[in-house]
């Protein structure tokens, strides 16, 4: 084949694969929002789950998602942000520092199952939580906080060296630069990765069905009290979340709208992780342009 | 103390020698100076100490983790070889699972075949697609297309494994029942969602592979007369090989490690896959079904923890080859 026609023939060939990627896409979104946003009602949101009838919606369910991401959060933000502080400012280059980078690639590379029976035997089975919201988040904590430390350590690593000199030509502690100079001026790369993995925790179901549980307890939105069985704060609850929620309906329920059922809650899904993907670039621009007073990119 | 008039002596001599006084410290006078709270750590040090003590923890705490969780699963899982004295060589070549019927019928075997070969179908058909759409992003498309692609691109992402789960479960599994009969549960209907989950991981990767080539390559090969295609295929594409394989392991290190989606759609058989179409189960789908129906400590227990072990040093494998390739690559 002389190369002219080969370089058509080829461009062609990318061409059409690249469309087809996009058809997949625009085929997934437009059959999940299609199929699942007619059954997202207000009755649906707001009401319970049921096990065996028809009409069931996914209060508890959206709950226990939202919860379980707030504790996973304020349980992974401290650990991720110290580590990331430490390997962008303090580690040296020398073994430790090659252990380190080591270590966080393992846990991100073993697959989330592995990392929820993990949480199951240390959590539910060891220290005899039982199948609870407080064995989930750690269990998501775990999950969460490789991609969360090289987020926040991008973020870090994006400030520029000048600004660490003048901390430091004023005087101040190493420390001292860090928290009140570098942070702030990384503190939108921050949000952005922690908005971007809070959409991966959200969709999360495999680290949870043997941590946090497959089904709901009675719960009631009155009881403030988190030390109450039925309080819907309490963190010894097994609580389902959404994803967890769709695959079971799928698998183990026997609800006659399991089909609609999980249409209507993927969607939910999508649009909330959709939302935040969105969310995370809109808010770290505008963090951006106010902290530093550039112009919108 | 010797030391402390010492010191004393020093600041004396320091205060007689300075040109320009210091207002300060001839206030408060050489004799008044507190010595002890000068050679102590000033608050900057503390400070420093704190600081580092804090970050410090936060990394120790991630090591022990990451080693408790090797620990655990080790433990667990060997202890069927150990307590039940399963022959390992059995467990690897047998393809009888029936672990509640005694330690000569625990054979992964089937699981093993299962598991690799819908990552290998995944990663096979997924690659040409995500080379193409990188080549697409970085050689051929305007800034603008190349930006829709790459939202594209993070939408797939961030899609949640179960999403695309139940997808397979109302598109694929009744597409493929169709065409091929059967129930439409299987390694064909496992291998096409892993497939679309896998590529925006191994596209993204190859995107950054394919930027890192240096554009004068492309100049010279383009100076030489090469076609478009010609240039990407003999000088950029080899020259991004080691990072675009590395993007395949990090996608096929996807595809082995998923567990619900594909729990959902392959059947959950274990059998020794005779074909695409029939139902089967892989080492992730066995886990996230039977964990729950076994009793902790018991033979069919360890069993699946020996499953759960294999998927560990799997990942720590992939883990292994992507450094191997890297330090290849360097040279």
């Amino acid at each position: 084949m002389n190369p002219k026609t080969a370089n058509k023939v080829a461009t062609a060939g990318i061409y059409a694969l690249v469309s087809i990627v996009v058809i997949i896409l625009i085929g997934i979104l437009g059959n999940i929002l299609v199929s699942g946003v007619p059954h997202l009602s207000w009755h649906f949101l707001s009401s319970q789950a049921s096990s065996f009838q028809a009409g069931g919606g996914v209060r508890d369910q959206l709950f226990n998602s939202v919860y379980l991401l707030i504790l996973t959060m304020i349980i992974s933000i401290p650990i991720a942000l110290g580590a990331a502080i430490y390997l962008s400012e303090y580690a040296g280059d020398n073994w430790f520092t090659n252990l380190i980078r080591t270590t966080i690639e393992i846990l991100s590379s073993l697959p989330s199952i592995v990392v929820g029976l993990f949480g199951y035997l240390l959590f539910v089975v060891q220290f005899n939580f039982g199948f609870s919201i407080l064995a989930g988040a750690l269990a998501l904590t775990f999950f969460n906080l490789p991609t969360l430390t090289s987020n926040f350590e991008q973020a870090i690593d994006g400030v520029s060296q000048a600004q660490r000199d003048a901390g430091l030509a004023l005087g101040l502690s190493n420390w001292k630069t860090i928290r009140g100079i570098v942070l702030p001026a990384a503190l939108p790369g921050i949000l952005t990765g922690l908005i971007l993995s809070a959409g991966r925790i959200f969709g999360e179901a495999a680290a949870l069905i043997y941590t946090a549980g497959q089904s709901g307890s009675t719960i009631d939105y009155a009881n403030w009290n988190p030390f109450s069985p039925t309080s819907f704060l309490n963190v010894m609850r097994p609580a389902e979340t959404l994803a967890v929620h769709i695959w079971k309906v799928n698998t183990e329920g026997i609800i006659p709208d399991a089909t609609i059922v999980s249409a209507a809650t993927s969607a939910l899904l999508i649009i909330v992780v959709i939302v935040f993907n969105f969310g995370a670039r809109a808010l770290g621009n505008h963090l951006y342009r106010k902290l530093t007073a550039a112009k919108a990119s | 103390m010797d030391n402390k008039e010492d010191l004393k002596k020093v600041v004396d001599q320091a205060l007689a020698e300075q040109k320009v006084p210091h207002v300060k410290l001839k206030k408060i006078g050489a004799q008044k100076a507190d010595v002890d709270k000068l050679t102590q750590p000033s608050k900057e040090t503390r400070q420093e100490y704190w600081g580092k003590g804090l970050t410090y923890s936060a990394i120790l705490l991630i090591i022990i983790l990451v080693a408790s969780i090797i620990g655990f699963i080790a433990v667990h899982g060997l202890a069927t070889f150990t307590q039940n004295h399963v022959n390992v060589w059995h467990f690897l070549s047998s393809t009888d699972w029936d672990p509640g019927e005694g330690k000569n019928h625990v054979g992964a075997l089937a699981m093993i075949v299962t598991s690799f070969a819908v990552t290998l179908l995944a990663a096979i058909v997924a690659t040409p697609f995500a080379i193409s759409v990188a080549l697409f992003m970085t050689e051929y498309s305007s800034k603008k297309g190349s930006r829709f692609l790459q939202s594209v691109i993070e939408l797939l992402v961030g899609i949640p494994s179960v999403v695309y789960g139940f997808l397979g479960l109302s598109i694929i599994v009744p597409f493929i029942r169709s065409v091929f009969g059967g129930t439409g549960f299987g390694i064909l209907s496992a291998t096409l969602v892993l497939f679309v989950m896998v590529l925006p991981t191994i596209t993204s990767l190859t995107v950054d592979a394919l930027k890192a080539v240096p554009n004068h390559y492309r100049q010279a090969s383009a100076a030489l007369g090469a076609t478009h295609w010609q240039t990407i295929y003999k000088v950029v594409l080899r020259v991004a090989t080691p990072r675009i394989l590395t993007a395949v392991i990090f996608g096929m290190a996807r595809a082995f490690g998923e567990a619900l989606a594909v729990q959902m759609v392959i059947g959950n058989a274990v059998l020794m896959p005779y074909n695409l179409v029939s139902p089967a189960a892989t080492l992730t789908s066995q886990l996230t079904s039977q964990m729950g129906n076994t009793v902790m400590g018991t033979l069919p227990n360890n069993a699946l923890w020996s499953l759960a072990l294999l998927l560990l040093i799997m990942a720590l494998f992939f883990n292994f080859l992507v450094r191997l390739i890297g330090r290849k690559g360097q040279k």
